[in-house]
């Protein structure tokens, strides 16, 4: 961790990270356990894997405290692959971030599946030579993680539960959000800034682009081809796929459909041909079945 | 009326492409089939993962279209882009990971280089054998390529410090940095020059 000396500093650091983001798009990111599954990610064709000791639908399972991963752990996915590696804080941890740093990391994702370590704050990104990810559910959280440095937004969805139902919903909202920045009159845009509780700067930035300044994926719930085609088409520029890859029955040749979706997002007979030969999906369960303390994406804000 | 300027677009940064070329008053159309590249002028392949970029390429059916269209038309490859053209890539078993490149452009080339993600980094670089005399170019190298060795074939037209950072050879151009990164136009436009003269 080095804080950068100056807002050139800043921005230029700023620019190396946004740009591994851009070079991750039309891609699939994928959550692997050991550098075997991280080898069966690579040869599927992900453009990154989320290297984590458990799969969020059993992090969910087995309860208790959801931290980092042990380095050793990353160490040996970053050994077995080319591709950019990805692991996880907990929301606020900035040591552990100072952790995967030195251990280099190609991305770090503040995430929500982790239990959080700071009540009120987020990890100050722009201190850190390693670009983030974190989660959103709407406009004005996505602009807030975006001011603390953010270099890529993923909707949060519901990790671990298979069901796509809240990563179209935050997806929905964060599109709806910006279609309405860009109606308004310079004037209101203070006043919008201030009901969503977001940074003015990235606010209006966001409104002159009609997009948000980083790439926005989805993430938390995608479970076969369909679902990441759904959500590519709603606006997503990539794709993460937590549990829906190794908790299946078939995760190689799923891996490969997931990848293949996603760039043939919007042509059917593409995604009729790579959904065919598929086994079983993961089971899952219903977010709307789901006690409130079950659920992760509330966890931030 | 020219056919509109290509990008492989099944995985990467194209869309950066495509705002620099539409900067410059060019159209573009994605290709993702080999019988799209009928309908383009020239391809530019983008930055992106090139492990990615290798498997898409073989299983989409790409390899020999991409090759025959490159034997006519000009290609402009940026990091990614730049090691699926290249002959060889060094330190490698062939098929070790499986980016299989192209061939296009006679360099050896090394993935990721400079490091990883935090060893990224801007530098100026000499482009005056590429768009003539001017300032350098604010290249932006992201988990960027090495060219660690150019054949007779290639000539480089870009170097930082010592090193050569793109080749040319003939009209086919291969850059380790992203100028789809910068507001900087001069390279993107010293590449329609290319199609111009072809």
């Amino acid at each position: 961790m080095e804080s950068p000396r100056n807002d050139q500093e800043l921005q230029e650091r700023f620019r190396h990270k946004v740009g591994l983001a851009e070079m991750l798009k039309g891609g699939v990111i994928m959550d692997v356990t050991n550098a075997e599954q991280a080898k069966i990610a690579e040869e599927a064709g992900a453009v990154a894997v989320m290297a984590l000791e458990r799969i969020p639908s059993d992090i969910r399972k087995m309860g208790g405290i959801a931290r980092m991963s042990n380095p050793g752990m990353i160490r040996e996915i970053q050994q077995a692959v080319s591709i950019p590696v990805m692991a996880k804080v907990r929301i606020g941890h900035f040591a552990e971030a100072q952790i995967l740093e030195a251990l280099g990391v190609d991305f770090i994702d503040e995430s929500e599946v982790l239990t959080p370590a700071d009540n009120q704050n987020h990890i100050y990104k722009h201190d850190f030579k390693v670009p983030f990810v974190c989660g959103c559910r709407n406009l004005g959280e996505a602009l807030r993680r975006i001011g603390e440095g953010a270099a890529m937004m993923r909707t949060k969805g519901e990790a671990g539960s298979g069901d796509i139902v809240e990563a179209v919903t935050h997806m929905r909202e964060v599109t709806e959000g910006i279609r309405r920045l860009q109606m308004m009159r310079t004037d209101e845009l203070m006043a919008e800034a201030k009901r969503l509780g977001a940074p003015y700067h990235v606010l209006v930035e966001t409104a002159e682009l009609g997009k948000l300044p980083v790439p926005n994926f989805a993430a938390g719930g995608v479970a076969t081809p369909a679902d990441a085609a759904l959500m590519m088409q709603l606006g997503a520029e990539s794709v993460f796929v937590g549990s829906g890859i190794f908790a299946s029955e078939d995760p190689a040749p799923r891996a490969k459909a997931i990848v293949d979706a996603v760039t043939y997002h919007d042509d059917p007979a593409r995604l009729m041909e790579v959904s065919m030969t598929l086994g079983e999906a993961m089971k899952g369960r219903a977010v709307n079945e789901m006690a409130e303390n079950e659920k992760m994406a509330g966890r931030g804000w | 009326m020219t056919a509109p300027v290509g990008l492989l677009t099944l995985q990467g940064d194209y869309d950066k492409h495509r705002q620099a070329f539409a900067a410059l008053g060019r159209e573009t159309r994605g290709v993702r089939r080999p019988g799209e590249l009928a309908e383009v002028s020239c391809l530019v392949i983008p930055g992106g993962e090139s492990t990615t970029l290798s498997r898409l390429i073989d299983r989409v059916g790409l390899r020999g279209p991409l090759r025959e269209f490159a034997a006519s038309h000009p290609v402009m490859g940026t990091c990614a882009g730049l090691i699926m053209m290249s002959r060889e890539l060094d330190g490698e078993t062939p098929g070790d990971f499986g980016v299989r490149p192209l061939g296009l452009l006679d360099c050896t080339v090394r993935r990721n280089g400079y490091g990883r993600q935090i060893d990224s980094f801007t530098a100026d670089v000499d482009i005056s054998a590429l768009a003539g005399r001017g300032d350098k170019f604010p290249a932006v190298f992201i988990r960027a390529p090495r060219i660690v060795a150019a054949g007779p074939n290639a000539e480089v037209v870009a170097t930082h410090g010592n090193e050569p950072v793109a080749v040319r050879s003939g009209h086919l151009l291969g850059l380790t940095f992203h100028p789809e990164l910068t507001s900087d136009l001069r390279i993107h436009r010293a590449f329609l020059d290319l199609l111009d003269r072809a």
